[in-house]
């Protein structure tokens, strides 16, 4: 019997993804949680081009006068006692802010401490995603790995792709050497819409580059919608991040792990389907 | 007993330590070296890529919020202020002095028949909210042409009379701000006298920098050649005690 195992593995990862990989990972852990502090600062959102406590906000997180907390988005009221808008502090004490301090960076309540990490980071993530961008379109990772191909894109492949991974059958063979169709339409949202859409209304709520480039706040709607688009795409990005782990699990962490750190990745053996 | 460490629990003590990490990191000296340089290297590239003069939008009537909010103090306790504003702030003066070669003392009337600019704006509060208001006050520019900045002066310090806990507020700007066309001393909101939650009589506007820079019941004005002896050397007050940017354009 051949043993599947004897296949040797493949190199699939370069180099500028893993490195972009790593550091994306910690940048936007930490922009994630700086943000939700800064949120803190403000728990209200609303559309348009101004918007403070006296205007209709669309979401909200708070303290209820009935002593719990609860997350209000437009008059959906659901409760979150314990973890938003009412929760206990490292010592115990009941605290009222949005956001608790296991998601938030720093743990307490500071504002311009959240700043200085967003913006540092805000930085890194500019940069190092310019830099992971441009290598992309040189050595043709976004070619010949991201894009899907005519094929992948027919309804009835995304169809099969769709019912694999609702049962969990995640793919073994050659097929597992390659990003299938789904991933590969995760990694696009992420890499094409929701980090650019995080850097530009990121930008647009700032009133200096409003005067550089003030085109931003008409294509976004005003500062306190692109506030708004900021905070779902967070959301978003926290939705990838968790479907991305899950993934990783089912797919054998030990193997993904190792070949986003070496590069190199095993190829799970053939398996007997049975129908 | 695998249930007795909760998954909750797991996130907890995960998530404590790796924030403890965080803070522990930040009040490191490379960590803040980093904040710093990233702060400093935000002003450079935002001075690199907008023009001088470029405005910051101006809204229509319509947009006009239909309360403007205070933010910091809504009313300063001094006994000189109080005096002031029992006065109608007839006896209020501007004084402009420092680095100048005609040192100023110029009452709310004077201030009111310079070149009036009336521009409808955003406020942004750093904490993440925005009012649009409609400001009318004299244009900061020829103000300071009058008094003449000597070669040294670099930045332009405001001192106000809201009390901080015994620390008046203070806030400074450089001269790109200063002398930018939409740089003015506000004393009127939406057409009226500036309330004095929001600053009466007199407060700066510097359009393209967030609410803190927004000095309100102003004393004087102060051009100076750096920062070091404004407060505790960073240039305003939140700046000192609370460690926020100086350049607030972000």
């Amino acid at each position: 019997m051949a043993t599947p195992e004897s296949r040797p593995p493949v190199y699939r990862h370069r180099l500028p993804t893993r490195l972009w990989h790593w550091l994306n990972a910690l940048t936007i852990f930490i922009l994630l949680m700086s943000g939700l502090m800064i949120f803190n600062a403000h728990p209200h959102l609303y559309w348009g081009r101004y918007g403070a406590n006296f205007d209709a906000s669309w979401l909200g997180i708070g303290p209820t006068p009935q002593g719990g907390g609860e997350l209000r988005i437009y008059q959906t009221h659901i409760p979150t006692t314990g973890v938003l808008g009412h929760w206990k502090d490292q010592q115990g004490h009941v605290q009222t802010r949005a956001f608790p301090y296991w998601a938030t960076i720093p743990a307490h309540y500071s504002l311009a401490g959240a700043r200085r990490w967003h913006f540092l980071f805000a930085w890194v993530l500019i940069l190092g995603g310019t830099a992971y961008f441009v290598t992309s379109l040189v050595n043709r990772h976004f070619a010949r790995d991201i894009a899907p191909t005519r094929e992948e894109l027919k309804p009835r492949h995304l169809w099969a792709d769709i019912k694999d991974h609702a049962r969990l059958r995640l793919p073994t063979g050659d097929a597992a050497g390659r990003y299938n169709p789904l991933q590969k339409l995760a990694y696009i949202s992420v890499i094409f819409v929701l980090i650019p859409l995080m850097i530009l209304t990121g930008l647009t709520m700032s009133p200096s580059f409003n005067a550089t480039f003030p085109q931003l706040l008409t294509l976004f709607g005003g500062r306190q919608s692109a506030r708004s688009i900021h905070f779902i795409c967070a959301v978003a990005l926290l939705a990838f991040i968790v479907i991305h782990l899950l993934m990783v699990l089912l797919a054998g962490p030990i193997n993904e792990i190792r070949s986003m750190i070496t590069g190199w990745f095993r190829i799970p053996p053939e398996k007997q389907r049975h129908g | 007993m695998a249930d007795a460490f909760s998954r909750r629990t797991a996130l907890t003590v995960g998530g404590g330590l790796l924030l403890g990490g965080c803070d522990k990191v930040a009040s490191t000296r490379p960590a803040q070296r980093a904040f710093l340089g990233a702060e400093s290297l935000t002003y450079r590239v935002n001075r690199l890529i907008t023009p001088r003069d470029a405005l910051a939008p101006e809204f229509t009537g319509a947009d006009v919020s239909p309360i403007f909010r205070s933010n910091g103090t809504s009313r300063p306790g001094s006994p000189d202020y109080a005096q002031l504003l029992g006065n109608n702030f007839a006896d209020w003066r501007l004084h402009v002095g420092g680095l100048v070669h005609r040192p100023l003392a110029i009452s709310l009337n004077q201030l009111k028949a310079l070149p009036q600019r009336t521009q409808i704006t955003r406020h942004d509060c750093v904490e993440g909210w925005s009012a649009i208001g409609r400001w009318t006050g004299p244009v900061l520019a020829p103000i300071l042409q009058f008094a003449g900045l000597s070669d040294a002066a670099r930045y332009i310090v405001f001192h106000c009379y809201d009390d901080f806990g015994g620390t008046s507020y203070y806030e400074s700007i450089d001269l790109v701000d200063a002398f930018h066309p939409q740089t003015i001393l506000a004393w009127a909101l939406n057409g009226q006298a500036l309330p004095v939650q929001n600053g009466a009589p007199l407060r700066l506007r510097v359009e393209r920098q967030l609410g803190y820079k927004q000095a309100k019941y102003l004393r004087g004005i102060e051009a100076v050649a750096s920062l070091d002896q404004v407060g505790g050397g960073k240039g305003g007050y939140w700046e000192d005690v609370a460690d926020y940017a100086w350049f607030a354009g972000i």
